[in-house]
């Protein structure tokens, strides 16, 4: 494959497994790496940009941090009068299974 | 008790260890035992609705169709073969029901075709990178994340923070919106979230990926003020 230029990251994304990746790369792949859906050589390269940039590191730790974040919000259930008038539909039916 | 929302835990551990706790529970649910049922509506409402909303506009429809639901698993409960797991069978009866909701509103969502809103933009703006012709470090940092990981864990505790997040959620594409919450909130494996939805895995991580990526700016946002 013709290389079109040296400082073109993007057009290299994944066909040049030693390049170095930058941090604008690593910013858009975080969400596979996270998922481990990331190719392996890209996973390395991942890694070796990580072990040299404290800015990376801080954004990779930030959505860490913001999943842990966003686990701890509380689910929005359902109305309680909803949940009343299923439970007296459900003691309805248990009614309505007996008599049968 | 059924482990259901173990948040990111393998999904053959949640699988393996439900079934038998989860054949229990259909057990006693046949039986008419109300605490089964209490238990399986205050575990899964909050889910059902959130997925309803991704298909019917407002609140209250959505609150209709989550009652539909919980109404078609009693008069169905007694057929369920237990096939498929119980949290399958019931997200199948919502989607369905949801989607006909939807149609009748003319408001069906495709969940497999991003919508205009989903356009790409990236993750962090192109002004906070070095340009691609920098003779040394083109695509790195000019404007390093502002620094705030290590002080999230006790902003948890101000009410203030979990807000902006929360209303950063509110804000997103519905679709990045719906993904987000199923996966972070709800702590839903990806391959639940593309079943749900009927979504591809790749367009699923696209929708993660916007929406986490515009909550962790908001975020950075929000400490750089407060700094």
């Amino acid at each position: 494959m013709a290389r079109n230029s040296d400082t073109d990251w993007q057009t290299h994304m994944g066909d040049d497994t030693l390049r170095e990746m930058a941090c604008q790369e690593l910013v858009e792949v975080i969400t596979d790496y996270l998922e481990g859906t990331l190719p392996k050589s890209d996973r390395a390269r991942f890694d070796a940009h990580l072990a040299t940039c404290p800015g990376c590191r801080e954004y990779v730790e930030q959505m860490r941090v913001l999943i842990r974040l966003s686990g701890s919000l509380t689910a929005k259930s359902i109305e309680p009068a909803t949940r009343d008038s299923l439970l007296r539909a459900f003691q309805r039916w248990r009614d309505s299974q007996t008599r049968l | 008790m059924p482990v259901t929302n173990g948040r990111y835990e393998s999904a053959v551990t949640l699988q393996t260890g439900d079934r038998t706790s989860e054949a229990e529970l259909i057990e006693r649910l046949r039986h008419g035992d109300e605490a089964a049922f209490t238990w399986l509506v205050d575990t899964y409402s909050p889910s059902l609705k959130r997925l309803a909303l991704a298909f019917v506009s407002d609140d209250e429809v959505a609150e209709e169709v989550v009652q539909e639901t919980w109404l078609a698993v009693l008069t169905g409960i007694g057929r369920f073969e237990g096939r498929s797991s119980l949290k399958t069978w019931l997200f199948k009866i919502l989607t369905n029901r949801a989607k006909t909701r939807g149609v009748r509103e003319k408001r069906t969502v495709r969940f497999s075709e991003l919508g205009p809103e989903d356009e790409y933009g990236p993750a962090v703006g192109p002004e906070r990178f070095l340009p691609p012709d920098h003779p040394n470090f083109p695509g790195h940092w000019s404007i390093p994340p502002h620094p705030w990981s290590g002080m999230a864990e006790q902003a948890v505790l101000r009410r203030e923070t979990m807000e902006v997040l929360r209303r950063g959620l509110e804000q997103l594409p519905r679709s990045q919106r719906t993904v987000v919450t199923l996966r972070d909130v709800d702590g839903w494996p990806a391959h639940e979230v593309c079943a749900a939805l009927e979504l591809s895995e790749a367009n699923q991580r696209v929708l993660l990926h916007r929406g986490r990526s515009r909550l962790r700016s908001i975020l950075e946002t929000y400490f750089a003020e407060d700094a």
